[in-house]
């Protein structure tokens, strides 16, 4: 493969070492489960959790004579996430057998596809940011491919003293390899991507991206090279289970090369693990040490082949992604690119927005679900799945303002009653008397008295009629907040004489 | 008892359904032979007697009802490649020691569906790697062929040794067998009975342990071309857990022995005529092609220009898909385990001592030919040659040609622990010469007895057929079986 550099050196990225300044370039092969049943060449169970070796068929433990048979619903998934990273759907693919023993490898081969994968190039736009200005900035990775593979089984060392133990249940479930191009230039560009990424797949629903179920993981390849020099030597970081550690594997990795690299020494292409503990990246394998694969067609399994109607059947069915749908929101409802952005930035969020949104006015929704509740939510250190007030509840806010039943301030007011104690938000209201005063006559009364106490203060509005705002404020307290502030701004002015 | 072993499947059915004799006079026939003969000829690695019996005991009930499938009560000997639910599965290895699958192949499944009786479980080559069954964990089977006037030990052939011994000396009405480049035509060739390695994907590979998965494909060893017809008819299927098997009818192969072959176009490969063939062989052939023609075929002169090259490339490839096939085997979940101080040793030591010589050469040889940086220049170049081989038959195919007529074996059987052979591997491996082609280009193959030697040993000659035309190499073999005649070894044991 030969390495295009698709991007220009960028200050902002650049990593000052004592030497000067460094570019760090970074390419991603994520292993992301397929979201299915059934394993990918067995009809195993693919569940989470479960008991060691109870999800583990003859096949998935390679019995003498058991041959797989390919899961359609595996290639569906793929096909689709290929579909989903704007890629070339190869119409034929091949599956090849990667020899090497261990024990949690039960056929002494992984079958995987080396020469023909099913996918091919593609891009995905990956948006970085925010920065300090609260700004983002699109980049641009490109994806070299997307692969179908098997999963090995687990080894666990530490149940027996002398013995280790295998639990297969994750042997042979389908996992996707999407291998990006060297197009990151900064750990915060590659946290960026594998959120991306992992959004686009739940977006499809081909990938749960449940990192800490292991349902994703990334190999970082990371190198060092003078900004916009030739490329450096690269090592590649195995097995990262978050986008935090992903981030903190490649700045460790990049500045222990850099070190290397301006004490005169030579980076050593080599495979490192990182340990989240001590924050830095270890040897694991040299280059001499790599595995010789063996990689030949699996004679077990046909040629992998469909037609073009069956890409264009996927084709239709395929859901919004995130890349459309904020085009949607900025073009259709009116938000802003940030609003936008941040709406489409996970599934899960944009699914509540736009529950939140139908049939109201998009952007009052966009503002309560990104200030009010992500906030919130933020505060809380929780996830959007965590939610305690329902896009539902939300809605009925939303609604209880727009009918004028409730005033704004009264409204965050609520919103903190439905977070803490749950409810329908209508009968909220109504139970503890939080109803806006429309009553023309009570509120009448109440700018009577405002005005009334404070001469002064009338006088003073009279040569400034901004000093309104202060009769409205008084008004409003004296209220409880209940008061439609339209209503007494109208009669505040009215009675002083203002405009 | 001894008539009863005598009879071909068509008779055995015949009286069974006559209610002539049963299933389990029948079996138990068989199993008193088995105990007289086996431990001499070594065909069997596991008699079944109890399971047989109570098959065969089924199989009379079944039968009383007129419940009777296609194989009803008949008899068989299952090779120990095939899984056999709860039944010693080793591939006659040492590897897979104590090994009994929870699971049965669909081959054998399909045939017990239909009524078969199983004996017990075949010796053979060790994962059916070797031509003469010498290679196998449980001793060398001897063939029940002897030439006149001697009375040294002989190979039946292989890897099918057990399978072919064991339906020549009577110790089964017919048995599963499979082939790889040969195992099944040539053991065949050399105890005088009838073996057909069908087309590619005919018969499910499911629960047979794999030795070349590209090549591998069973078929049945007979008495007589009717018998192996019957049996074919029942093993193969198109198997949903077997995705390289194919979705194809089951012709009724039975009907297609004894059917016309006039005006067929019978090829004759010059290829196939090679130096230092012994004059018995050639003389073999031409008799072949004389009553074939006086049948009413055409015989028509062919090339296959590449079939020098068939034997090397196949030596590429089937050891190649044998090293990785055989890599589950390390001593992790099942068979033998040699513990060691840690896992690698344990890999070592339980692979050192589990597998055999011929095993473990091919196993190196393939490990060789995937290597990075040798990968082009053999496997990848042996698969371009096994397209060239493919496209040399589709070519005389496409000439109008319906089936090739070849020796079987470049040779009667030798003796066992021949010198030469065990000196020189190679010269094993050229015992597959006339065969390996039909495996490379995935076609049917049958092996047929045409005469003897002047030692007085068997010979067999080869009909090559079109893609899933099967019923053509019946009906030409059951001409050659009606002029050569049936061969029946002289019981010495």
């Amino acid at each position: 493969m030969t390495i295009v550099d698709t991007r220009t050196p960028d200050p902002k990225t650049f990593i000052s070492g004592a030497t000067g300044d460094w570019e760090v370039i970074i390419g991603l092969e994520v292993h992301a489960q397929v979201t299915s049943e059934a394993k990918l060449f067995s009809g195993a169970s693919t569940g989470f959790g479960a008991e060691p070796n109870s999800h583990v068929s003859l096949v998935d433990a390679a019995m003498p004579g058991m041959l797989p048979v390919i899961n359609e619903e595996c290639v569906k998934q793929a096909v689709r996430t290929g579909l989903g990273l704007k890629a070339e759907i190869h119409k034929r693919s091949v599956f090849d057998r990667k020899n090497y023993f261990y024990p949690d490898l039960p056929q002494g081969y992984q079958i995987s596809q080396f020469k023909d994968p099913i996918v091919g190039e593609g891009t995905v736009i990956v948006s970085v940011g925010p920065d300090s200005k609260g700004e983002f900035q699109d980049i641009e990775v490109g994806i070299e491919r997307l692969h179908l593979e098997q999963d090995a089984g687990k080894s666990m060392h530490d149940q027996h003293p002398t013995m280790s133990f295998v639990d297969l249940n994750r042997s042979g479930v389908a996992l996707m390899e999407i291998v990006s191009k060297p197009d990151m230039r900064s750990a915060d560009e590659a946290k960026a991507y594998v959120t991306k990424l992992r959004t686009i797949l739940r977006y499809l629903g081909t990938c749960d991206g449940n990192m800490d179920e292991g349902s994703m993981r990334a190999d970082v390849n990371v190198s060092v090279r003078r900004p916009g020099g030739a490329f450096g030597t690269r090592c590649e970081i195995k097995n990262v289970n978050s986008i935090r550690f992903v981030g903190q594997a490649i700045d460790s990795e990049a500045r222990r090369q850099i070190a290397i690299i301006e004490d005169g020494g030579v980076i050593d292409q080599e495979t490192r693990l990182f340990d989240p503990v001590k924050g830095e990246t270890r040897a694991m394998r040299s280059k001499e040490d790599a595995h010789d694969y063996r990689y030949f067609p699996d004679p077990d399994l046909l040629p992998l082949e469909f037609d073009q109607a069956y890409i264009d059947a996927l084709i239709k069915e395929l859901p919004e992604l995130p890349d459309d749908k904020k085009a949607r929101l900025i073009k259709d409802a009116g938000l802003s690119a940030y609003d936008a952005s941040i709406l489409v930035s996970e599934k899960a969020i944009a699914d509540y927005f736009e529950k939140v949104a139908a049939g109201r006015d998009a952007k009052q929704a966009a503002n309560w679900v990104i200030n009010d509740l992500l906030g919130a939510l933020n505060k809380a250190g929780r996830d959007i799945s965590e939610t305690p007030i329902s896009a539902e509840q939300l809605g009925a806010i939303l609604d209880l303002i727009r009918e004028g039943t409730i005033s704004g301030k009264i409204a965050k007011d609520l919103f903190e009653i439905v977070w803490t104690e749950g409810g329908d938000p209508k009968a909220i209201v109504e139970d503890r008397g939080m109803k806006q005063v429309t009553d023309t006559g009570a509120i009448e009364k109440a700018v009577d008295e405002v005005i009334a106490a404070n001469p002064d203060k009338v006088e003073q509005a009279k040569a400034k009629p901004s000093m309104a705002g202060w009769f409205v404020g008084q008004v409003m307290k004296a209220t409880g907040g209940k008061a439609n502030p339209q209503a007494v701004n109208a009669l505040v002015k009215e009675k002083l004489g203002v405009e | 008892m001894s008539d009863l072993t005598a009879l071909t499947i068509a008779e055995a059915r015949d009286k069974l359904s006559k209610k002539e004799t049963s299933a389990t006079e029948l079996t138990n026939a068989y199993l008193a032979a088995i105990e007289t003969a086996n431990p001499v000829i070594n065909a069997y690695v596991k008699v079944t007697a109890d399971k047989a019996r109570s098959m065969a005991k089924l199989s009379d009930e079944k039968i009383a009802k007129g419940e009777a499938g296609p194989l009803e009560g008949i008899p068989l000997g299952i090779k120990d490649l095939f899984a056999t639910e709860g039944v010693h599965t080793q591939a006659a290895s040492h590897i897979l020691d104590g090994f009994e699958p929870r699971y049965e192949s669909t081959v054998t499944a399909n045939l017990f569906a239909d009524g078969a009786v199983m004996l017990g479980k075949l010796n053979m080559d060790e994962f059916a790697m070797g031509s003469s069954n010498e290679t196998s964990y449980y001793g060398p089977v001897k063939n029940p062929w002897r030439k006149k006037g001697s009375n040294m030990d002989l190979v039946p052939g292989g890897s099918s040794g057990g399978s072919a011994a064991s339906v020549a000396a009577q110790l089964c009405a017919g048995a599963t067998a499979t082939d790889t480049g040969g195992s099944i035509r040539q053991p065949a060739a050399l105890t005088g009975t009838v073996g057909i390695k069908p087309t590619y994907g005919r018969c499910s590979r499911w629960g047979i342990v794999a030795f070349a998965s590209s090549l591998d494909q069973a078929g049945p060893i007979a008495r007589d071309v009717r018998d192996a017809a019957i049996l074919l008819k029942s093993m193969a299927s198109v198997d949903p857990k077997d995705t390289t098997s194919v979705d194809r009818e089951v012709p009724d192969y039975e009907a297609a022995v004894g059917r016309s072959v006039k005006g067929l176009k019978i090829g004759i490969p010059k290829e196939y005529r090679m130096d230092g063939m012994p004059a018995e062989i050639e003389t073999l052939w031409q008799k072949g092609i004389a009553w074939l023609k006086d049948a009413g075929a055409e015989i028509v002169d062919v090339s296959l220009p590449h079939t020098k090259y068939a034997l090397p490339a196949y030596y590429i490839v089937a050891p190649a898909e044998a090293s990785s096939n055989l890599a589950r085997y390390d001593g992790v979940r099942y068979g033998l385990r040699v513990s060691g101080k840690d896992i690698a040793e344990m890999y070592e030591k339980t692979r050192a001592e589990g597998f055999g010589r011929e095993v473990k050469r091919r196993i190196m040889i393939g490990t060789y030919v995937l290597s990075a940086g040798y990968y082009d220049a053999y496997y990848l170049q042996a698969q371009k040659v096994r397209t060239l081989i493919k496209r040399d038959f589709e070519t005389v195919y496409a000439d109008g040609i319906d089936a090739l007529l070849t020796p079987a074996t470049p040779s009667a059987a030798f003796g066992i622990g021949d010198q030469d052979m065990a000196a020189d591997p190679v010269k094993m491996y050229l015992n597959d010469v006339f065969t390996v082609t039909v495996n490379m280009a995935g076609l049917p193959g049958i092996a047929v007895p045409a005469g003897l030697d002047d030692g007085g040993l068997p010979l067999g000659l080869q009909l090559i057929g079109r893609p899933f035309d099967e019923e053509t190499l019946f009906s030409l073999g059951s001409v050659i079986e009606k002029a050569a005649g049936r061969f029946t070894p002289a019981k010495w044991w």
